[in-house]
């Protein structure tokens, strides 16, 4: 069942007005994938997300999940589909409970009152299933709408950003409760986020976006561990360093930030030597912190 | 599916407070009026009377709860229109605005099943308010006034009619009004597809039945031609039922214009809501 395209997304596209939120984003999601969806803030990834889940008409490109394409088979699909966009949002009005039960009914799946209950204890909410919802604070209407997104047993799991607004004990939650429903239940999981650190402690692969463009996508340790590096190093003589970097480290490109620190694009397997020649020639140390390139470049799309 | 959601709807519907709210105000109304008429009715009927007394016999008292029924019907059809629009017209912009919207409309429930449910449950309310306004007018008003013949001030004459060939002519009246008031209801759900927040529809509802009305009364032959088309001309056409002989052609003109409105804005609602994009 490994590699089963659960998402595939091509060229997608889509205007506001004249605007392009989205331009060309294409990527897949395999089964069992918690898909991590990385992006600065207005990428794109909430108008693809809401594309994906047929509340927006794509002007461009295809989205299948689960094999089949979405226009052609929306009820289908979206019954095996859970998902919080943006912000989770409930009828004020009405109790913890009954919300989960209004939307149930229209989940495609039956679900008794005790599953509803016990979801409300998985999440966390045990004793407020009958406060009204128009009382509860941002956290808890996360974590209900947590509960909502898993309630009728979902196989893909769509969260969009699900940990802004949480304490860190509740980010911690969610990111565990992810890392369970993939363990044990060989759930598929696609997370959008402008964290990169967010994305590395969860997801096995990723997409970057930027501007509504697709930029690179992968697995993200492979991404993470590329090859080349970046080490800033911090020396207490600048000139021996770029001696040694100059005759001994031919290959490695390097930038000198100011008087004491430098950073070097080096091979991952020749740091170790570097760091001894440099010991060697007499040059202190006082710094050598690793900078990966992955995390370089998605600042510098973040900055740009 | 349908049917689950419309069952949603009703839960919806039942568990906010401003649907109570127009309950509550319609009944506060008929209680005045027929408090008002106990207490001074005697008068303010010599007053039409007065002129015709010598001349007509009635049977019982002329101030029973049919004329009450009749004056409260006529007083309230104006401002029931307020009462469902402040519940129909939040049905859809309501959850724009609360994004509830966008959780509906990613589960496995069609857009036209999701705006269909949501007429459903419109027509049902307003179904409620109307059996309400009949009870309270003339169940509640003939238990207070006691039963007789009605005389209805026509635009030509006066007539009277008999005590036992009353009761049908309120059971259909009550049916066209209800016509009525349902494309009260349909317009502002229609318009509630449109917004993204809930006063706009029920505004634009209340502008829309002031203006058409104006247009209506207004003596001005360019819009002679457009206004038997205008459903608020068709608002008062409950009232033909105490017409004799009753117009029978009027009537059914009236109804098909009333269900052809609804019929159109039951589309137009359809379709603009399952081209929108959902945002919230
Ligand atoms: N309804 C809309 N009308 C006009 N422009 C919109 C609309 N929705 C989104 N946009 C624009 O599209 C771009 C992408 O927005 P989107 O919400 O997809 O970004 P995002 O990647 O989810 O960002 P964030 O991290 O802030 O959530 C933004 O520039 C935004 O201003
Ligand atoms: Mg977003």
């Amino acid at each position: 069942m490994e590699n089963t395209e659960i998402i595939k997304v091509q060229h997608l596209a889509k205007n506001f007005g004249s605007f392009q939120a989205v331009k060309d984003v294409s990527f897949t999601v395999n089964k069992g994938d918690v898909f991590g969806f990385l992006g600065p803030n207005g990428a794109g990834k909430s108008t693809t997300i809401r594309c994906m889940l047929s509340l927006i008409k794509p002007d461009n490109g295809q989205i299948q999940l689960f094999g089949k394409d979405l226009k052609n088979h929306r009820n289908e699909i979206l019954s095996k589909v859970g998902s919080i966009i943006e912000k989770p949002d409930f009828y004020r009005y009405l109790s913890a409970e009954k919300n989960l039960a209004i939307f149930a009914r229209i989940s495609g799946k039956d679900v008794s009152k005790r599953e509803i209950a016990e979801m409300l204890d998985f999440v966390g909410l045990n004793g407020r299933n009958r406060d009204k919802v128009g009382g509860f604070s941002h956290g808890m209407k996360q974590r209900l709408g947590i509960a909502q997104t898993l309630l009728h047993q979902p196989d893909l799991i769509v969260l969009d950003e699900p940990t802004t607004g949480l304490d860190p004990q509740g980010i911690v939650e969610i990111r565990n409760l992810i890392l369970r429903l993939k363990s044990e239940q060989n759930k598929t999981v696609i997370l959008s986020s402008h964290q990169l650190s967010e994305i590395e402690l969860i997801s096995n692969r990723m997409v970057i976006i930027n501007k509504g463009q697709s930029i690179i996508e992968g697995d993200v340790k492979e991404l993470l561990n590329a090859q080349e590096m970046v080490v800033q190093l911090e020396v207490n003589d600048m000139e021996k360093t770029l001696n040694v970097l100059n005759l001994r480290f031919g290959s490695a490109s390097f930038k000198q930030i100011n008087e004491r620190i430098i950073e070097v694009n080096i091979e991952k397997q020749l740091v170790p030597s570097l760091n001894q020649t440099l010991v060697q020639e007499g040059v202190e140390v006082h710094a050598m912190e690793p900078k990966r390139k992955l995390e370089d470049f998605f600042m510098k799309i973040i900055q740009s | 599916m349908l049917l689950k959601n419309t069952y949603n709807e009703f839960i919806k519907i039942l568990a906010k407070p401003r649907s109570y709210l127009g309950i509550g105000a319609l009944t506060l109304l008929v209680l005045l009026i027929l408090f008002a008429m106990k207490a001074d009715g005697k008068s303010f009927i010599s007053f039409v009377t007065a002129s015709f007394e010598q001349t007509l016999s009635f049977n019982g008292n002329i101030l029973n709860g049919n004329l009450i029924a009749f004056i409260i019907l006529q007083m309230l059809i104006v401002h029931i229109p307020l009462l469902v629009s402040l519940v129909t017209g939040d049905l859809i912009s309501g959850e724009a605005a609360m994004g509830t919207i966008r959780m509906m409309a990613t589960k496995p429930i069609s857009r036209t099943q999701i705006v269909l449910s949501k007429f459903i449950a419109g027509a049902v309310y307003t179904l409620i308010l109307t059996l309400w306004l009949g009870f309270l007018a003339l169940i509640v008003g003939k238990w207070m006034f006691g039963t007789g013949d009605l005389i209805v001030l026509n635009s030509d004459g006066l007539v009277i009619l008999k005590e036992q060939d009353i009761l049908w002519r309120y059971g259909l009246s009550f049916g066209v009004a209800y016509l009525a008031l349902l494309t009260i209801s349909t317009l502002s759900i229609c318009l509630s597809a449109f917004a993204e927040n809930s006063i706009g529809p029920i505004v634009s509802t209340m502008s829309i039945i002031i203006l058409f009305t104006i247009i209506g009364t207004l003596d001005v032959s360019v819009f002679d031609s457009i206004k038997p088309f205008l459903f608020t001309t068709h608002m008062a056409s409950w009232r033909s039922f105490f017409e004799d002989p009753v117009p029978w052609t009027t009537i059914r003109n009236s109804v098909s214009i009333l269900v052809i409105h609804n019929i159109v804005l039951v589309l137009i609602a359809v379709y603009k809501f399952n081209k929108k994009d959902i945002t919230s």
